[in-house]
């Protein structure tokens, strides 16, 4: 064991946890904001709004991030339609792939994940909420989504932890993520157990705050009505 | 249908890669579960400690994190160890046993959850019958406890094995010929690599829907015996 090499990789192994929070961050941001519509339809009752959202799922639960990724970055780039239209700024960019390919992939979980909290909200309130005349809108901002989301929480802070072990592979298309500077340095050090070994701590540093942040939000919820 | 330019049999046999690594990886997982769910509720303090530091410590680390530092971390520990014992020659670990042994080691963190919960499902009256009527711990284990084990944690490892097969995806990062690696060796060759990106995830979506079909009949073959719904 080299501690040296270990210590002096820490500012730079920062940096690249920094990468990874922020890419984590950003998709999990639009990630729920598209798991949400895409919940609410899935739970719908006529099949031509159920059937897209569910074969959206299936796809992208069904196939490796990986996959999804390699597909953003290096598949988009062989139709010449693509070179050419205004996306193709975006799309020339790593960063922006791993942001899109995580944003979908963490959509399609967390959609999943609603579509259970949402099924799950009692009966009765969805009744109570009728009976004494909310409208539609009204009984899912304020009844269905509510209780949804609380119940959800447990499930959504393990897709979090999830999406943020799936963030190393951002370093696969050349992202400087956590991963991508412990490979680097690896490159230039030839020490791979030491700098593996702190960037794992890293993650899991990350984990726990990320753990301790739902905890917080969990006793809060909790705490108000129930 | 798609042009393939030939590559569909490398394709085939990656699939038949990616299969293998996910059963060897997933055998290593359960046997790892199989030990360490039993020490996470052993009344010895040190016992516990160790396996929950397992089983903490891997779950928060990204399985790509596993799998690079098993790679590069297995052939310097083995032969350290040989070279203690004496060995002088040099002991080459292959990529996909080191993916197989990251991705089972990965894994075996969640195995081992799952089978403290299967373990702890089983009414305790059970047991100190079969020691009543003077079972071993043992036979205990095996003829009592194990297979009920299974009927009560094959939904849940069957969930973690589709998870593990999509995660040997990875492993084609160290190297081996999976689906993964193979589409990526047919894109530089035809310069198509959504072609061929897509046509493996296919395959993979293939390859779930297939496993899952075999684990709801693996389930009906450990729930023999019990109504629905029972589980």
């Amino acid at each position: 064991m080299n501690w040296d090499v270990m210590w002096d990789s820490l500012p730079e192994l920062a940096e690249g946890a920094l990468l990874t929070i922020e890419l984590v961050a950003i998709s999990g941001v639009l990630g729920l904001a598209l798991a949400v519509p895409l919940a609410l339809a899935r739970v719908a009752r006529p099949l031509w709004l159920r059937a897209g959202p569910f074969a959206y799922i299936f796809v992208f639960r069904g196939t490796p991030l990986l996959i999804q990724i390699f597909l953003v970055y290096y598949g988009a780039s062989q139709f010449e339609t693509v070179r050419e239209s205004f996306l193709w700024p975006i799309l020339r960019e790593a960063y922006w792939c791993a942001i899109i390919a995580f944003t979908l992939n963490t959509a399609a979980y967390t959609a999943e994940i609603l579509r259970g909290a949402i099924q799950a909200v009692p009966e009765g309130e969805v009744e109570a909420a009728k009976a004494i005349g909310m409208g539609r809108w009204m009984r899912l901002r304020r009844v269905v989504l509510p209780r949804a989301f609380r119940i959800a929480l447990p499930a959504y802070s393990n897709e979090v932890i999830l999406m943020l072990k799936g963030s190393a592979l951002a370093s696969t298309i050349t992202l400087l993520d956590l991963t991508g500077v412990a490979r680097t340095l690896i490159a230039k050090t030839y020490m791979p157990i030491e700098l593996f070994l702190a960037a794992g701590l890293f993650y899991l540093l990350i984990t726990g705050i990320i753990l301790q942040g739902f905890r917080l939000v969990e006793k809060r919820v909790h705490g108000v009505g129930e | 249908m798609i042009d393939l330019h030939g590559f569909g049999n490398q394709l085939l046999s990656g699939t038949l890669v990616t299969l293998e690594l996910g059963l060897v990886g997933m055998g290593a997982a359960v046997l790892l579960g199989l030990i360490f769910a039993p020490m996470k509720m052993a009344p010895l303090w040190p016992l516990r400690w160790i396996a929950t530091t397992y089983t903490t410590t891997i779950r928060g680390i990204p399985e790509l994190l596993v799998i690079l530092l098993v790679y590069f971390g297995a052939s310097r520990f083995v032969n350290g160890m040989a070279d203690l014992v004496g060995y002088d020659g040099r002991i080459e670990i292959s990529p996909f046993m080191s993916g197989a042994i990251a991705l089972g080691f990965a894994y075996g963190a969640y195995a081992t959850e799952i089978f403290r919960g299967a373990l702890r499902a089983i009414p305790k009256g059970q047991i100190e019958a079969a020691q009543a009527i003077g079972m071993g711990r043992w036979i205990t284990f095996r003829r009592i406890v194990l297979p009920q084990t299974w009927r009560i944690a094959l939904p849940a490892l069957g969930n973690l094995f589709l998870t593990l097969l999509k995660d040997t995806a990875l492993v084609s990062v160290i190297g081996v010929e999976d689906l993964t690696r193979e589409a990526a060796i047919a894109t530089g060759y035809t310069k198509e690599p959504f072609t061929f990106y897509f046509a493996a995830a296919v395959m993979y979506l293939l390859l779930t829907v297939f496993c899952v079909i075999a684990i709801h009949y693996l389930e009906k073959i450990a729930g023999r015996g019990y109504a629905r719904g029972d589980t």
